[in-house]
């Protein structure tokens, strides 16, 4: 994560040093002083370009993947994902609907959001995953792990088409929701930093501190009742907990896919199988993740980016074949 | 829970259970008194499964249950987790779970909420896997194991659990004949070392016999026969019940119920 920290901030048009960036990096420290060698044109590159786009990228790929690790255990289905479950799409139509009617971001550029598009988000979030988790369990008593991902491609789908035409009635919103969309983190400044920071911490602080009760949920429902759990409780509020943080993320920097199916699942191969290791780790990973990848994003084309959700869906379309291979089993 | 001298561990009254609107019990009574094994018995679907599920609390029975003289309504859920263990037919093996933390979970009811386990928890866990010869398996993954080790680590859970009363739903249908006998003569050592209660549905009749103080017949959600093996598993009641041509035959340990090729008539 450090490495991808001083990465992310070194790497752009303008080359930096790394060894001055990490100097520089320290002095944001109080107390700590050290000679950088950068100019103060660089410096500023580094405070007020850079870093805050770093950190946003670390936040929303700490989130996203936490939120994908959390949807999993919750549904004991190796492929839930704020995405395949219908959860971002929610959160986009939300977003989409409040720039569109609400007039959100009308100057071409969507850098001043309001504090409550997040709200917004978590609201169009839980109606997704609620029609997910119903229409998914609709097939028998809790449905089957394949059901649930159909479910929730059919709400995305559906909940796409509506964000499909309200763009179209109102035109004058296209360029702003459509760059946002593509996932957003060029134009990150900390106002977009400190739009996500207050819903990242509540998300971080309830899932990880049921981290032992999605290993409890893993034997199953009666098991977990028999061990004095109450698991639908749980499982509300962790769907809950994982939709807000999809939603802060979604709404700062657009659709950004596949880190929630990516990152858990490495950390899986990596350190096992207890949530307890799990989420803590997917949230260092996945914000180290998305940091890196936005660095082969706005460098592997340069001097035009690529959208950073384009390296992922890019990096994850084959990684979810190759999940969908090892998960037949439980699929079946 | 510390029982008062007299008092039943497990005391049903008039149990009605509906699933679905279908009735699946209608009005059974049963006690197991401390100490005890008790096997419930009884052709598929007579609602075996549905009565230990009901007694473990996990289907509403409001008022028809007490444990060890509380009514089972009135607990709250991680009290009884710690008067009641049960181990399902068939539990579910979470992918890539270790012996030991499977095994942790079953400390779960002493562990206060957000929390995590204590020092106290993991020797508490380590001290069960050495008492069930698993001391060596602690670090294997629970999917790769066999059946029979695997049941072992289910009986681990539940006592990890600390509870003195033992709910067992078919605890040997997925094993050979020589790993039932191993699982069900550790149980009943267990039992007999730390007075655990046994309450336990059987399919195989001349083991369930072999083992169980009382059993209990249940057929068509109601209790046809109840009392010592030899006076459940005769031939009138199996024929009455299983509809099956049998021959009981006395054994050392209990009857034995050998089956029988009906006579063409």
């Amino acid at each position: 994560m450090l490495v991808a920290l001083v990465a992310g901030v070194s790497l752009g048009p303008v080359s930096l040093p790394p060894g001055s960036v990490a100097a520089e990096l320290l002095n944001l420290f109080p107390g700590v002083h050290l000679d950088s060698g950068l100019t103060e044109r660089e410096i500023a590159i580094v405070t007020e370009l850079r870093l805050p786009r770093v950190v946003l990228g670390l936040l929303v790929g700490g989130l996203l993947a936490l939120a994908g690790g959390c949807y999993q255990g919750v549904f004991r289905n190796p492929l839930a994902d704020p995405y395949l479950l219908g959860v971002a799409a929610g959160a986009g139509l939300a977003v989409t609907a409040a720039i569109a009617l609400g007039g959100a971001g009308r100057q071409g550029t969507l850098s001043g959001l309001p504090m409550t598009i997040p709200l917004a988000a978590f609201a169009g979030a839980l109606l997704a995953v609620t029609m997910t988790y119903v229409l998914g369990a609709a097939g028998g008593r809790r449905g089957s792990p394949a059901m649930l991902i159909l479910a929730g491609v059919a709400v995305s789908a559906f909940l796409s088409a509506g964000q499909t035409y309200l763009l179209q009635q109102h035109a004058d919103s296209i360029q702003p929701v459509y760059s946002w969309l593509l996932g957003r983190l060029a134009t990150a400044g900390w106002h977009d930093v400190l739009l996500v920071l207050p819903y990242a911490v509540l998300t971080t602080v309830v899932v990880l501190l049921h981290r032992r009760e999605l290993d409890v949920l893993a034997v199953g429902d009666d098991e977990a009742r028999s061990l004095g759990l109450h698991p639908q409780r749980t499982r509300y509020l962790l769907i809950a907990a994982a939709s807000l943080g999809t939603a802060a993320a979604v709404s700062a920097t657009g659709l950004i896919g596949f880190v929630g199916i990516i990152v858990p699942h490495t950390v899986r191969l990596l350190a096992g199988s207890s949530y307890r290791v799990i989420l803590p780790m997917s949230l260092l990973f996945g914000g180290a993740f998305l940091a890196l990848t936005d660095v082969v994003a706005r460098t592997a084309a340069a001097p035009t980016e690529v959208p950073i959700g384009v390296v992922t869906a890019l990096l994850g379309g084959p990684f979810f074949v190759l999940v969908l291979r090892t998960a037949r089993r439980v699929l079946t | 829970m510390i029982p008062e001298p007299g008092v039943p561990a497990v005391e049903v009254r008039g149990l009605h259970v509906g699933l679905g609107g279908t009735p699946i019990l209608t009005g059974v009574d049963l006690t197991v008194a401390v100490g005890e094994w008790v096997t419930v018995i009884g052709p598929n679907g007579a609602g075996k499964s549905t009565l230990l599920r009901a007694v473990g609390g996990l289907l509403p029975a409001p008022g028809a249950i007490t444990l060890f003289g509380t009514a089972s309504a009135a607990l709250r859920r991680r009290e009884r987790a710690r008067v009641v263990a049960t181990v399902a037919q068939s539990p579910v093996v979470p992918p890539g779970m270790s012996v030991l933390d499977y095994v942790l979970l079953g400390r779960t009811p002493y562990i206060p909420a957000l929390g995590r386990e204590s020092t106290a928890d993991v020797d508490a866990v380590h001290e069960v896997l050495r008492r069930l010869d698993l001391a060596g398996f602690h670090r294997r993954e629970l999917a790769t194991l066999s059946g029979g080790e695997r049941q072992r680590v289910f009986l681990a859970r539940a006592l990890a659990q600390g509870a003195t009363l033992l709910l067992l739903d078919e605890p040997t249908s997925a094993l050979d004949i020589g790993h039932q006998q191993e699982v069900l003569e550790l149980v009943d050592q267990l039992r007999r070392e730390h007075g655990l209660t046994v309450l336990a549905t059987m399919h195989d009749l001349s083991l369930a016999g072999e083992y169980a103080d009382r059993m209990v017949l249940l057929a068509g959600g109601r209790v046809v026969a109840a009392g010592t093996p030899p006076e459940v598993l005769t031939e009138h009641l199996l024929a009455t019940h299983y509809r099956a041509s049998v021959r009981v035959v006395p054994g050392a340990h209990g009857p034995l119920v050998v089956p029988v090729r009906p006579t063409r008539p």
